[in-house]
């Protein structure tokens, strides 16, 4: 059929001569509406309850929220986390290494590794570490629990627990890059260690960096586990002011509203991070 | 004339699957030899082992009068260092068939990369060489895109700028334009069109008949892992000696 033909057939019977004139309602969605009162409802309800129970004794949380011991705890927490994160992504980088290189003995060493750290719960861990003396009563010629206090303790065992999970994130960051980028550069006669740090790791860590915010900000809460073998972080340092106030829940708001504002800076952190990383990602400038 | 590239009685089996059955060719200095041959015939693995992205099994491959590879002392070959193998490469010049820019960097990035980490130019002087290459291949205004930004022509005339950076004795093209949509082809062909009439040795895996009965200074046929003809455009494509090339060309022209 010609277009001339096809111009002059008769419009189906729903469609009169100029269709564009036709104006488009959306379908109406009472649910939507219905569901997000409720919740508005209830969200109310929830913090009107939070702010009028006098048992949180806001009073009691403004006082302790800047004070020095709990500031000194927040400094450890803060401290304790950049470092098990830098040593644990390190090792875990050296692990993934490891399970991708073409060495067997490498590779199972490696594998080994991240299936006993994940295995090993890590509280269970850290008391092991903390009594390690009983089994090695001294190291290097030094006694044991004089090398490794509890802060020590804390470090070593957070560390081992971050890396065999670093390992599997840093691995999978890798096998996410095509094939074809490493052979370019090897074409292109680069050496070892330039494709890994200007090729394959800056691709990379467009997938690593999502799990890795999420493992910093778990690792900031998990560092509270140290609590147990009496290192001084921010939990530990509330828990010293209640046990002797008996003010339990304004000093747990203490430390819960500092969780709360340090996670919120390092998801704005992560969100720059990911920015970054994905320049060349899309389409558009 | 002297001889670029001599492949002698290579062999190479993925597994069971034996790829490459004892190949004999030899590319001459300025001269374009186009490869044809049905998918699965060996030529792209024949064309990875020129600069050793895929290690031979069995015969030697010399490049410019080098050996690719290895090292010969009496009746044995010694694998060479990685350094080694990696400084020869900077004379041979790729390009794959989807491209492999990086998307990280910008387009003179993907271009100075490897003259300034591998051959240790002076950045500025890369810098220089790169706007120059890309002007060449069209792409003058592109320097600061994304790879992502551009069509897939725009993009392998880029993979073909990065190439030509380390000013190569030889350039190695596989399927360079298999990967584009029909109207983008032409625009890739005139880069390398104009490559093979400055004197570029240069060796073209492509299914693209017209260039090689055009450019091609010897066209080779390959099917099965061995080849099955070779000779000037105007013999094997107009006629051939073999049933396989003849039953092949039937089927792509």
């Amino acid at each position: 059929m010609s277009s001339d033909a096809l111009a002059k057939a008769p419009a189906a019977p729903d469609i009169p001569e100029h269709a564009d004139t036709l104006r488009i309602v959306p379908h109406r969605r009472l649910g939507q509406w219905a569901a997000a009162v409720a919740v508005l409802v209830l969200l109310g309800v929830a913090v009107n309850s939070v702010l009028r129970n006098e048992a949180f004794q806001w009073d009691v949380v403004a006082d302790y929220f800047t004070s020095a011991s709990v500031l000194r705890g927040l400094w450890l927490t803060l401290w304790l986390t950049a470092v098990v994160m830098a040593l644990g992504f390190a090792l875990g980088a050296l692990l993934a290494a490891a399970r991708l290189s073409a060495n067997p003995v490498l590779r199972s060493v490696s594998w080994g590794y991240v299936w006993l750290f994940r295995s090993i719960p890590i509280l269970v861990q850290l008391l092991l570490w903390f009594n390690i003396g009983a089994l090695y009563p001294q190291l290097f010629g030094v006694r044991t629990v004089n090398l490794l206090t509890p802060i020590a303790v804390a470090i070593v065992g957070l560390t081992l627990h971050e890396a065999a999970y670093a390992a599997e994130v840093v691995r999978g960051g890798i096998l996410s890059i095509d094939r074809g980028q490493i052979e370019a550069a090897q074409a292109l006669g680069l050496s070892r260690w330039r494709r890994w740090w200007r090729i394959v790791l800056p691709q990379a860590m467009r997938s690593i960096v999502p799990p890795a915010g999420n493992m910093l900000i778990g690792t900031l809460k998990g560092t509270s586990i140290v609590s147990v073998i009496a290192v001084q972080d921010l939990l530990f340092s509330v828990q010293l002011v209640y046990h002797r106030t008996y003010q339990v829940i304004p000093l747990l708001m203490v430390a819960t509203v500092w969780y709360t504002i340090v996670t919120s800076v390092l998801s704005v952190g992560q969100y720059h991070v990911e920015k970054y990383y994905a320049r060349g990602a899309e389409r558009t400038r | 004339m002297t001889v670029m590239v001599d492949i002698r009685s290579v062999h190479k089996s993925f597994g069971s699957l034996e790829v490459l059955k004892g190949i004999d060719l030899s590319v001459r200095t300025g001269e374009v030899t186009v490869v044809l041959g049905p998918s699965g015939s060996g030529k792209s693995t024949l064309l990875r082992t020129i600069n050793h992205l895929e290690k031979v099994d069995r015969g030697a491959i010399s490049v410019d009068g080098a050996l690719i590879g290895y090292r010969r002392s009496g009746d044995k070959l010694h694998e060479l260092p990685e350094r080694e193998v990696l400084r020869q490469r900077t004379r041979i010049g790729f390009v794959f068939q989807n491209f492999n820019l990086f998307p990280h960097l910008t387009v003179l990035d993907n271009v100075i990369e490897a003259p300034v980490s591998a051959l240790k130019r002076p950045r500025a002087e890369a810098v220089e060489s790169a706007h120059r290459l890309l002007k060449r291949v069209g792409l003058a205004d592109k320097a600061d895109a994304y790879p992502r930004q551009l069509s897939g022509g725009q993009q392998q005339r880029v993979a073909i700028a990065r190439a030509l950076a380390l000013e190569p004795k030889l350039l190695l093209f596989d399927e360079p334009t298999s990967a584009l949509d029909p109207e983008l082809v032409g625009e890739v062909l005139d880069v390398i069109r104009d490559l093979a009439h400055r004197g570029t040795t240069m060796i073209v895996v492509t299914h693209e008949i017209g260039f090689a009965r055009e450019v091609a200074d010897t066209v080779v046929f390959m099917d099965d892992g061995r080849i099955v003809e070779q000779g000037p455009p105007g013999e094997v494509l107009e006629r051939p000696r073999e049933e396989r090339t003849r039953l092949f060309l039937s089927k792509v022209l």
